[in-house]
């Protein structure tokens, strides 16, 4: 047998991707396998229970910082993705090409801003329009007293924006104009058209936009840390605060709930657009 | 008894397109005005870039014109945008809807339009009949070849009775063989549904195979407009005698008229003789094309010319003839 001369044969360049791979599982399924530890200890292994599971569940605060959280993630994944849909479509074959570049970097380039920059413009942002005396000021804090999720909400779906809209415009570029030519000639109203031909050709892209989103929201502790108020605690804000007070496997099995809601959703998004492009 | 309404047809009256572009503004098309009757097929033939696709899109409403009035049936449709108008297009690349089956996209036009159910069902099955795709109507546009897409971009056009038909470069996408099939399923349809069609092609075979009338584009200017015979025993200017056929071009002087033009004549309407002719020249090569044979011929003055017959004549490479061709059979070119 010939002796191999590619360069992935190299001595070593196997290890450490299987390293590499480890490095990266290991400790999440640690943290999975410690949820199921019938001991408070989390490093000691003492027999198997789902204790911590029912613990979780009935712990009322964690349960109030799920339903916030799915509460932002759901309205700031839909609002993020409506924004970045009409976004992809209005910045589409309008613009001459340099500036198309341009404005397609300025809608991605969030995504390569340090999160807690970001943090603290959004913090500063509000705290200005708070204190502000103008019309607008009093009518948020009134909105804000009433409903405390109100800054997450805006937060969220203000960051959510470059995920969401990449894959929509990733997408849209793959649809010729002729399309919706063809639907105008068809008699469609613009309306009609964006109903029967735009978005359901758009609706891969909106699916996996909409997903990253979700995950993105979902996930998200630092911005949400900077700019919630009392009682507008999400779920990763209050691992983090029980955390603080010592780290116990109901933690490992809220992680452990958190992870699987975050795969289940990659996966899904994953297979849509694999069923789609085929 | 109800008549069909007088049409009068489709008057484009001086109609101009500008696009800006980053070296100033283009002119697509500059000032054109013409006429189609109804139910005539109609075609608009260019090079690439000479305006009759842009001209394609005003009518459809793609495309708004820069200045100039488009009047339907004596209604001016410029200002309408393309969903108002009656007019339907079968586009170069069909733009069939890949998400929808070949009956909702045939159907698609109608139910834009609020017909009800049972008439658009029953005008999709006919459509279906009409382009010979019955038994295709649940497949979806990637499971169909390019020739039977093509035929849906037809039924999804013409089952919405449009007043006109707009073809743009319908036919360029197939190959050879089923591109002379579709040129004579385009006339069968067109001679069946009645409607006027507008066919734009850069192909002069298809042109002068399928038209009832030709409009030659030449940088956004009508060159000439007429039937296919016309246009190609009377070319106006020589661009036309040009792009449509082949045409050679020599100095007056040269045929021993006394002219300071370019004199145009066909390969096929010239002959040679080895007596007296009108122009004396060498024959330089002899090109057996089987239907017809090819002589290339030099010229005294230099000029190379291409004359064609139908059965090889008795000659041989560098034999010295001279040229026979009927006075009413040349072209006097004014540009």
């Amino acid at each position: 047998m010939a002796a191999s001369t590619s360069p992935s044969r190299l001595p070593g360049v196997a290890t450490t991707a299987y390293l590499s791979l480890a490095f990266l599982y290991i400790p999440i399924l640690v943290v999975i396998f410690f949820s199921f530890n019938a001991n408070s200890l989390i490093t000691v292994w003492h027999g198997f229970t789902t204790d911590w599971y029912v613990k979780a569940y009935e712990n009322e605060d964690l349960r109030r910082a799920t339903w916030n959280s799915m509460i932002v993630a759901v309205g700031a994944t839909f609002f993020s993705t409506v924004l970045a849909l009409m976004a992809a479509m209005g910045m589409r074959g309008r613009l001459p090409r340099g500036l198309a570049g341009t404005s397609q970097m300025m809608m991605t380039l969030p995504l390569l801003i340090p999160e807690i920059v970001i943090a603290i413009a959004t913090m500063s942002f509000f705290s200005i329009i708070l204190r502000s005396e103008f019309m607008a000021g009093t009518a948020f804090l009134k909105l804000v007293d009433q409903y405390p999720l109100t800054q997450v909400l805006i937060a969220h779906t203000v960051f959510c924006v470059p995920f969401a809209y990449s894959p929509i415009r990733a997408r849209i570029e793959t649809l010729p104009p002729s399309l919706f030519e063809a639907a105008a000639d068809l008699y469609a109203t613009p309306w009609q058209s964006f109903r029967r031909v735009t978005l359901p050709l758009m609706m891969p892209g909106v699916t996996s936009g909409a997903m990253l989103a979700f995950i993105t929201s979902l996930d998200d502790f630092i911005i949400t840390q900077m700019v919630a108020p009392p009682g507008a605690m999400t779920l990763p804000v209050y691992i983090y605060s029980m955390v603080r007070k010592g780290i116990t496997p109901e933690i490992n099995a809220v992680s452990a709930i958190l992870l699987v809601i975050s795969i289940l959703l990659v996966v899904s998004s994953y297979v849509i657009n694999q069923r789609k492009a085929s | 008894m109800i008549l069909k309404t007088m049409s009068s047809g489709l008057v484009i009256q001086t109609v101009s397109k500008t696009f800006p572009s980053p070296t100033g503004p283009v002119r697509a098309v500059d000032n054109v005005s013409l006429t189609i009757q109804p139910n005539e097929f109609f075609t608009l033939l260019g090079p690439s870039g000479c305006g009759k696709t842009t001209l394609l899109r005003m009518i459809a409403g793609l495309d708004i014109p820069t200045s100039g009035s488009i009047l339907l049936d004596n209604q001016d449709i410029a200002p309408l945008p393309a969903y108002q108008r009656p007019v339907n297009t079968v586009f170069q690349s069909y733009a069939l809807f890949p998400h929808m089956t070949v009956t909702d996209n045939i159907a698609f036009g109608m139910k834009m339009q609020g017909k009800p159910k049972t008439e658009i069902d029953k005008a999709v099955k006919e459509a279906l009949a009409l382009v010979r795709l019955d038994d295709k109507g649940e497949r979806m546009p990637a499971q169909l070849s390019g020739g039977q897409q093509q035929r849906v971009a037809l039924a999804r056009a013409l089952v919405n009775h449009p007043k006109i038909l707009l073809l743009d470069e319908s036919l360029s996408a197939l190959d050879y063989k089923l591109r002379k099939e579709m040129q004579i399923e385009l006339k069968r349809l067109q001679r069946e549904t009645g409607i006027t069609f507008i066919f734009v092609t850069h192909d002069q075979d298809e042109a002068l195979s399928m038209s009832d009338r030709i409009a030659v584009m030449e940088k956004g200017n009508v060159a000439q407009i007429g039937t296919p015979q016309e246009i190609y025993d009377r070319p106006a200017t020589r661009f036309v005698a040009d792009f449509i056929g082949i045409c050679n071009f020599v100095k007056a002087s040269s045929l021993g008229l006394n002219d300071n033009c370019d004199i145009g004549f066909r390969p096929e309407d010239a002959s040679f003789t080895v007596g007296r002719g009108m122009g004396k020249g060498n024959i330089r090569h002899i090109n057996y094309r089987g239907a017809v044979t090819h002589y290339i011929i030099e010229l005294e003055g230099g000029e190379t010319i291409t004359l064609s017959e139908d059965d090889p004549q008795n000659v041989e490479v560098n034999d010295a003839v001279s040229l026979v061709i009927p006075p009413e059979r040349l072209i006097r070119c004014t540009a």
